[in-house]
């Protein structure tokens, strides 16, 4: 079990030796990364001068090993933007979007998990086509489109939500509804699919003819198990969100890193775009890292190490 | 329940089982078509997309380029002030957006076909590789495969795409690219699966050729399930195309997709909502078929896959 | 005195998409206290259906008990098991009878631990405390024979041999001291020389418990050293009832000589050797309007094409559904 943890540590840690060097040479792909940053309109002149002040002119892998070496001990370099360093801009924008994710993340789960479970206990029946619903729109409904349409709807039509910004608890909903969407829709698949198939395991069937009640079945022979592959979704989607909140940072001027990454793009602020690609891989990774220790505890096989 | 003979698990078996004739296939098939009505629903949502695609000149009214500014931000003809001229409506620049849809359906099948094919075919190059040296590197490959889709996929896709730039050869790449570890894990798992399962060893001590073996065997195994996942994926590329095209990051502006036509209408969302609508229907549109269609597929050609997606 | 259990006319089918599957089509048998009677079938013979009928356990949709009566004995008078509302049926379930299932990979939970899936049972039918509970599962697997009672409680199915862990499936049957104990196929999924000793292990629990078993199995070798009485069945319905030596000794029924492998040759000579019995089991989506083995017969005549035969005593304790006398060589009288 130590074993696999330090495998998995040491994994991650290539992974995102791999993500560093992918971030660095990925802005040199061009050939020139000061014209790539530099606004089009700057002369020659200025261009130069940036190069010199980047060090661009330097050898690459004189740069590469600077770069590596900040990036150790979390140095990005400095915003071309905001002239401060970039990782500790994209710290301060971290809670909004933590914030966010959460309260998407617990929408999907809250929604997503009860439906999956009726559905899955009830397959055919109406409840179950709702359900079935819901994880094909999930799966359709593309998010950024979604959220403008709440805001047409609830904002500009009925006035009842605030239409962007994160000033009060209202302010939450419209962004986390958009984003949990697709979300909500797995995990009402994986919840269904995982339940219809527990359910016919032949555990069940010797829970049954144990002469227990079906309520104790559900909850401590059923959801327990639909509950291991659950983990992992989870996780993945909690990751997947990080990157998904640029869209709807984007819609409601949700002031994170989602909408860090957007300014970016549009400022050329490439030192900024580098540290939050980073900074997000090291978050996911970690991340997974957790999904696998709460996959231990739910599921002793794996505490074992028998699988 | 496993009773000792379960009387309802005939239909465990696959389209692509090697003992049936193509009658037997068509006709199971069919079968399957006629209890899930919902997979022909989706093979109508595609074939109507595809001929969109193909025959966008004769079928869209208008020039999706002509700009009409007399006849601006025209609400769709359902609405007050609409014409069936316009169904959908017009534009801020007076373009009439139904031409626009039926023209952006080529962006986007455009980047999904492409980007699906180069994503299937590095990802099966990769998981063919990994399932066949087995050991080691596969599990070194694997477990590489499976943090980078821990990634936040958007997240690179958008960098990437600022640095190289608006063209719709760049967007074909990214997807391909980006996408082949999924193949790569179907690829490898079906690869390891018909090792183990022992009738390609049969098949060489009878002498088979490997030719042969890849065509007769190999093959024919692993196309079920990695066609179900190019449905899949196909529709996730057109919503992530349309998604960097929101930003500004997809094709160049002047080309009429659906993404661009989003970015465009999210500026006049309280005035014309409908520019920003009607793309976005036409994406879930596109994107429920293709679902519907992968489930059917799935269900058809795999039975195994039926919860093994991501 | 009445037999413990009284089954008749037991009628289970299931409506699937390709028709209604003829599972079980009346079965009837009594089980008296104390024996231990096995039945005997291939594969979709409605064995397991038969039984798993009587306590609702099959899955419904697709299953149906269409008719018959399950006649089940308790102190308080006799009760019928298949007009039981669900709540009754859970206090039988477990309580007065319990259940053994073929394989004990997948019939226990993967991730509860095996104390835990004993005791629930105990606490369920007995609302033992929480100690009583946990004292009472540690002397029931030092009864199936589990080494280190107290540190197996803990133990997880994955931690355990297949033999271990059939074991623990027997503790959970026998927990409540059950009025009857129903196994099905116990030993299929396991080495030879396991079965060996889950069949001792039975056949002590029937002598210090008193137990009264149904013994489900396909495999006739199995039987003799355990069962008192068998009944074979073949295409939802029972071909012969008799004792266990009677049965060895003078088969009724063309298809029980054939799983016997003792087939007679027609020319008498008392050579035995191993016969297959050849063609396949039969198609149970046809409704039946004649033996079920008449395809499969050696010895089927026209009449065997028209008729079901009834069962039919032939001798003390000894029935069988077959218009062939195989002692006389020729048709039954009547």
């Amino acid at each position: 079990m130590q074993r696999y943890f330090l495998s998995r540590i040491l994994q991650s840690l290539v992974l995102l030796f791999g993500v560093v060097m992918l971030v660095f040479f990925m802005v040199r792909i061009t050939g020139d990364p000061a014209t790539l940053m530099m606004p089009r309109n700057a002369s020659p002149a200025q261009v130069e001068a940036f190069r010199e002040s980047m060090g661009f002119n330097r050898p690459v892998l004189v740069q590469f090993w600077d770069f590596l070496r900040g990036a150790v001990v979390g140095d990005f370099g400095n915003s071309l933007h905001f002239k401060t360093p970039a990782l500790q801009l994209v710290i301060q924008r971290l809670p909004a979007t933590l914030e966010l994710a959460t309260a998407a993340m617990l929408m999907a789960i809250l929604i997503g998990i009860p439906l999956g479970l009726i559905g899955g206990f009830n397959p055919g029946s109406v409840l179950d086509s709702v359900a079935r619903g819901v994880a094909l729109l999930g799966q359709s409904v593309p998010n950024f489109w979604l959220a403008m349409i709440m805001i047409i709807f609830f904002a500009v039509r009925l006035g009842w939500l605030p239409s962007f910004g994160r000033d009060e608890w209202k302010s939450v909903i419209m962004p986390a509804f958009a984003l949990g969407l697709s979300t909500m829709g797995q995990i009402v698949r994986l919840t269904r699919s995982s339940t219809l198939e527990i359910r016919g395991e032949d555990f069940i069937r010797t829970a049954y003819s144990k002469g227990l009640l079906p309520l104790t079945i559900y909850s401590k022979h059923v959801l327990r198990n639909v509950a291991i592959p659950l983990v992992s979704i989870i996780g993945v989607q909690f990751g997947y969100m990080l990157g998904g909140s640029i869209y709807i940072e984007f819609i409601f001027s949700w002031p994170g890193i989602g909408q860090l990454l957007e300014q970016a793009i549009g400022w050329r602020d490439f030192p900024m775009i580098q540290a939050l690609a980073i900074f997000t891989s090291l978050a996911v990774l970690m991340l997974n890292l957790l999904t696998d220790a709460a996959y231990m505890i739910i599921d002793p096989r794996i505490r074992y190490g028998a699988r | 329940m496993a009773l000792d003979n379960p009387p309802y698990q005939h239909d465990a078996d696959s389209l692509l089982d090697i003992e049936k004739t193509w009658a037997e296939r068509l006709a199971y098939g069919g079968r399957f078509l006629w209890r899930d009505r919902s997979g022909v629903l989706g093979i109508i949502i595609f074939l109507s997309v595809v001929i969109a695609a193909l025959f966008s000149p004769q079928l869209a009214p208008y020039d999706p380029l002509a700009q009409d500014l007399r006849n601006n931000k025209l609400p769709p003809a359902w609405n007050v002030g609409g014409t069936w001229e316009h169904p959908f409506g017009t534009d801020n620049l007076g373009r009439d957006i139904f031409s626009r849809i039926i023209y952006g359906t080529r962006v986007s099948l455009t980047v999904g076909f492409f980007g699906v094919l180069i994503a299937a075919t590095l990802g099966m190059i990769i998981g063919a590789i990994a399932g066949y040296m087995g050991g080691r590197i596969d599990s070194a490959i694997m477990s590489l495969i499976n943090l980078i889709l821990s990634l936040p996929y958007l997240l690179f896709v958008v960098f990437i795409a600022a640095v190289l730039g608006r063209s719709l050869l760049n967007v074909i790449l990214i997807f391909g690219i980006t996408d082949s570890p999924i193949f790569a894990r179907v690829t490898r798992g079906e690869v390891l699966r018909i090792r183990k399962s022992g009738y390609v060893e049969s098949a060489i001590s009878a002498g088979a050729r490997w030719p042969r073996i890849i065509f007769d065997h190999i093959f024919p195994n692993l196309i079920g399930p990695l066609i179900t996942l190019a449905t899949f994926e196909m529709s996730a590329m057109i919503f992530y195309e349309a998604g960097l095209g929101f930003l500004g990051l997809s094709v160049p502006p002047s080309v009429p997709s659906w993404g661009n036509m989003l970015s465009n209408g999210r500026k006049y969302l309280t005035s014309a909502s409908w520019i920003a609508a009607a793309p976005g229907l036409a994406i879930m549109y596109t994107s429920l078929g293709m679902n519907l269609l992968g489930d059917w597929l799935r269900d058809v050609l795999d039975p195994r896959l039926r919860r093994s997606r991501r | 005195m009445n037999p413990l259990l009284e089954v008749r006319n037991l009628v289970t089918k299931f409506y699937t998409l390709d028709g209604v599957v003829h599972a079980v089509s009346g079965v009837s048998f009594d089980l008296q206290e104390g024996e231990t009677l096995a039945i005997v079938g291939e594969s979709g013979s409605g064995k397991s259906v038969t039984v798993l009928s009587l306590l609702g356990l099959i899955p419904t949709p697709p299953g149906r008990i269409e008719q018959g009566t399950a006649l089940l004995r308790t102190p308080l008078g006799q009760k019928d098991l298949l007009q039981l509302s669900k709540a009754e049926l859970r206090d039988v379930r477990g309580g007065q009878i319990g259940f053994v299932f073929q394989d004990p990979i997948s019939t226990l939970n993967p991730i509860l631990t095996i104390g835990e899936q004993i005791k629930e049972t105990l606490t369920r039918h007995l609302h033992l405390s929480a100690e009583k509970a946990k004292a009472q599962v540690i002397k029931l697997l030092a009864e199936v024979g589990i080494p280190d009672p107290e540190m197996r409680y803990k133990a997880y199915p994955f931690q355990l041999s297949g033999g271990m862990r059939q074991r623990v499936v027997i503790a959970i049957a026998i927990a409540c001291n059950p009025h009857i104990v129903i196994a099905d196929e116990p030993t299929t999924a396991l080495d030879v020389t396991v079965q060996a000793q889950i069949i001792d292990l039975f056949n002590r629990l029937r002598r210090t418990l008193g137990m009264t078993m149904i013994w489900i199995t396909h495999d006739l070798g199995v039987v003799a050293g355990l069962a008192d009485r068998v009944m074979v069945m073949y295409g939802g319905r029972i071909v012969e009832l008799s004792t266990v030596d009677d049965l060895y000794e003078r088969p009724q029924h063309p298809y029980t000589a054939g799983l016997l492998g003792a087939l007679p040759r027609l020319d008498s000579q008392e050579t035995r050797r191993l016969v297959s019995i050849r063609g396949t089991p039969p198609d149970m989506l046809l409704p039946l309007r004649h033996c079920p083995f008449s395809w499969r017969c050696d010895y089927a005549s026209e009449r065997c094409w028209q008729e079901i035969p009834e069962l039919t005593s032939t001798a003390p304790g000894h029935e069988v559904a077959c218009f062939y006398d195989m002692e006389k060589g020729g048709l039954r009288d009547g």
